[in-house]
């Protein structure tokens, strides 16, 4: 694998893989000195033109632990603002000599864009509203794991619930989990669905409470503050009434179901409970698994492809 | 003897006119038709056997880029991508900087399109001052300067009061009011069709309903004003059903569609390469099989190119951010002949004679192939096959979304006002 754009990109075959692959990284990370040095001479560009906490933090954290360089690369203090384009700053970080790059943007496409400017890898860390394959590898390793499966969600029903339209998770997440044989039920307002969906592999519903109680797995999204207010969302009141996941909507949920949430959460908005209330939540758990899922990812493309380095000692 | 006075003459073509099409050579002299005849003897031989010869091809939508954007094409470049697609006048849109909403940058582009000498730059005038869709350029004094066709294209005139007093002045003054039919308030953003590959994208789209809309309105003002008007780049279904009633009715009404239109779909936006971007966007084959439909059954007067040069290092933004638009004058007619099959007259007629009334140089192009007409020529086949290069145009810009197809039809000469502008697909400075 050169790079990883896209989950499209991923066999469902590739997908199983991965997530063994961060089993054994999982290990590591359970270590008491957490490190080994599969990645060691290689050099990851962590280049984000969007604003981001657990995301460029959890990749950065997954080189570092694999021993790999990180150069880090935040649009807002370099010389974008001097009207440099990307082209440009891809062209030169690459003459810095970069294996890899790690790139969030605004723009759908961007990860895919910028593979022609450079020979290093691009690892999609987000790219507009297009795709996060990373967060779809890590849930899906979140839910897998929780029920005690290697490679198949078959059997279960996750409910993605809000604004599905403007959502890089949503498009990943949607296309992982039915090639696992999950089925998948998207919950938001009209507004908040992309147009046309009827290709895509989900069913619609139009309330929170007509599937709370009955899914493996609530899946909720951020709602994305700048969008209230406007023809998006007429009414946060009204979406609230829907859409939120109050305490009282948390009680009707299965036993054995899983809350999740790809952060940053909107206390008080879409997440009306507390989580840490909420027996099922792995909300915490998805942040944990996302440093394990990324080592696999960065050690699938930059490694040597021999799973041994993983077994050696400390860096 | 000055050049213009040595004869050429264009040997063994199949000429075509209105009353028919006959195989004979044409002789020109001083740049106008001499003879059309068989035998014909000149000082310069253009070899035209298995080829048309019909009057230039006319362009109602052409982006020159100057003033303001020379980087991306001047009047000159402009002019000879015109001519290298067998274009003896085009039709200047005025979405220049500054736009063409003023008698001096009208005189600008014309006179500019003068001295290049390699086809007749017709400047079109703005709707509104600035193309801000509020208030209306100066349509007499332009019109004094022989504008006739008039747009804010890029964008819709929004307000539907402007436009119904735009319309009222237009059909007492004798000039054309051309729309680009968008509801911006649907296309907040747009970068594609609205339909599955869009939304699988995530891409904001562009849904088909922000041009029937503006198409509805408009027919509705025409059929109130009685003034005439023309729809820019058609590229719906429902806009073809549109005019086709509307023409139906005997509404003074034409439409255009562009090559690409006629070509290519949504999907070859997968890739996220904005080479594809285009306003209106490229959309389903659904809506391509109404357009040829369109176009063959007269719904669609003209093929209009929309020929939209941009820099490289624009369009190599991300596919959000670069700039809507394609190159099309180079390319015209070899693509509409790969899409569908039209009869050479109808090609002719498209290219030509309708386009040339529509811009209202009638007086001067798409005219006969006959003795004392002035000799803006196209001498063009339809079954030479070659291969698109973005590398051998001769635009300044290279966003041709055809590179590396394989297209059919060629044009091999261009005469613009009796001098060989393009000879055996070359040009001639």
């Amino acid at each position: 694998m050169k790079h990883l754009l896209s989950t499209v990109d991923l066999s469902t075959q590739d997908i199983v893989e991965m997530l063994e692959t961060a089993d054994h990284m999982a290990e590591i990370n359970s270590r008491p000195q957490p490190k080994v040095p599969a990645l060691r001479g290689k050099t990851i560009a962590s280049v984000f033109f969007e604003d981001s906490t657990r995301t460029r933090l959890s990749f950065e954290t997954s080189a570092k632990r694999l021993s790999a360089e990180v150069l880090t690369f935040i649009a807002s203090s370099s010389s974008v603002n001097k009207g440099e384009s990307l082209r440009d700053t891809v062209e030169t970080l690459t003459a810095m000599g970069v294996d890899a790059f790690v790139i969030r943007h605004k723009s759908s496409g961007t990860a895919l864009q910028i593979t022609q400017w450079t020979d290093a890898a691009v690892i999609n860390a987000g790219d507009g509203w297009h795709q996060h394959p990373t967060q779809a590898l890590l849930d899906a390793f979140t839910i897998t794991r929780s029920f005690g499966e290697k490679s198949t969600m078959q059997g279960r029903t996750i409910a993605i619930v809000g604004d599905i339209k403007h959502s890089r998770v949503a498009r990943s997440n949607i296309d992982v989990f039915t090639r696992l044989g999950a089925k998948v039920i998207v919950v938001a307002p009209d507004s908040l669905l992309p147009h046309p969906m009827e290709q895509w592999p989900v069913e619609v519903c139009g309330h929170i409470d007509d599937v709370v109680a009955k899914v493996d797995v609530l899946y909720m999204l951020r709602m994305q503050r700048e969008r209230m207010g406007t023809a998006s969302i007429p009414d946060v009141a009204q979406y609230n009434k829907q859409f939120a996941l109050t305490p009282e909507r948390a009680e009707l949920m299965a036993p054995h179901a899983l809350l999740m949430h790809p952060g940053p959460m909107n206390r008080g908005v879409e997440m009306q409970v507390d989580p840490s209330d909420v027996p099922g939540s792995r909300i915490l758990q998805q942040v944990t698994n996302g440093i394990a899922v990324r080592m696999a990812v960065l050690f699938s493309i930059l490694g040597n492809g021999s799973s041994a380095v993983l077994q050696g000692g400390q860096a | 003897m000055s050049a213009n006075e040595k004869s050429i003459v264009i040997k063994g073509g199949t000429v075509i006119n209105r009353d028919g099409s006959v195989i004979a050579d044409v002789l020109v002299i001083g740049g106008v038709i001499a003879e059309v005849g068989e035998n014909l003897n000149g000082d310069l031989v253009l070899g035209a056997t298995g080829c048309f010869v019909s009057s230039g091809f006319v362009d109602l939508h052409t982006h020159l880029r100057e003033p303001g954007k020379e980087e991306a094409e001047t009047i000159l470049t402009g002019s000879h991508a015109a001519a290298k697609g067998g274009y003896t006048a085009v039709v200047a849109m005025p979405n220049t900087d500054p736009s063409q909403d003023s008698v001096a940058v009208v005189q600008f582009v014309r006179e500019r399109g003068r001295i290049s000498g390699f086809c007749d730059v017709e400047p079109s005038g703005c709707i509104t001052i600035g193309r801000h869709g509020q208030q209306l350029v100066p349509f007499a004094d332009l019109a004094a300067q022989g504008v006739r066709i008039f747009t804010d294209d890029g964008r819709g005139v929004q307000d539907e009061n402007v436009m119904r007093a735009a319309l009222e002045i237009s059909g007492l003054i004798g000039i054309t009011l051309a729309q680009h039919c968008e509801v911006e308030s649907r296309t907040d953003g747009a970068v594609m069709h609205e339909g599955e590959c869009c939304s699988a994208m995530g891409v904001p789209g562009w849904p088909s309903i922000a041009e029937e809309e503006m198409l509805r309105r408009d027919i509705e003002l025409v059929r109130q004003t009685g003034a005439p008007m023309h729809f820019l780049h058609l590229s719906t279904q429902g806009s073809v059903d549109l005019v086709r009633s509307a023409k139906a009715e005997g509404l003074a009404v034409t439409a255009e569609v562009t090559p690409h239109h006629l070509a290519l779909i949504d999907e070859l936006l997968s890739g996220f390469d904005s080479v594809f971007k285009v306003n209106p966007p490229l959309r389903r084959p659904s809506d391509i099989e109404a357009l040829k439909q369109g176009l063959i059954d007269g719904t669609i007067d003209a093929v209009a190119t929309d020929h939209a040069p941009h820099a490289p290092h624009t369009k190599e933004q991300p596919l959000d951010e670069a700039p809507p638009g394609m190159l099309g004058l180079e390319t015209a007619l070899a693509v509409v002949n790969t899409a569908l099959s039209l009869d050479p007259r109808r090609i002719v007629e498209v290219m030509s004679w309708n386009p040339a009334r529509i811009a209202g140089i009638a007086d001067r192009h798409g005219r006969p192939i006959a003795v004392g007409e002035p000799a803006h020529l196209a001498v063009w086949d339809t079954t030479t096959v070659w291969q698109v290069s973005k590398n051998n145009l001769a635009s300044k810009s290279k966003n041709t979304p055809y590179h590396g197809m394989e297209v059919r039809g060629r044009v091999r000469h261009t005469l613009f006002g009796g001098k060989v502008v393009v000879e055996e697909g070359k040009l001639i400075s």
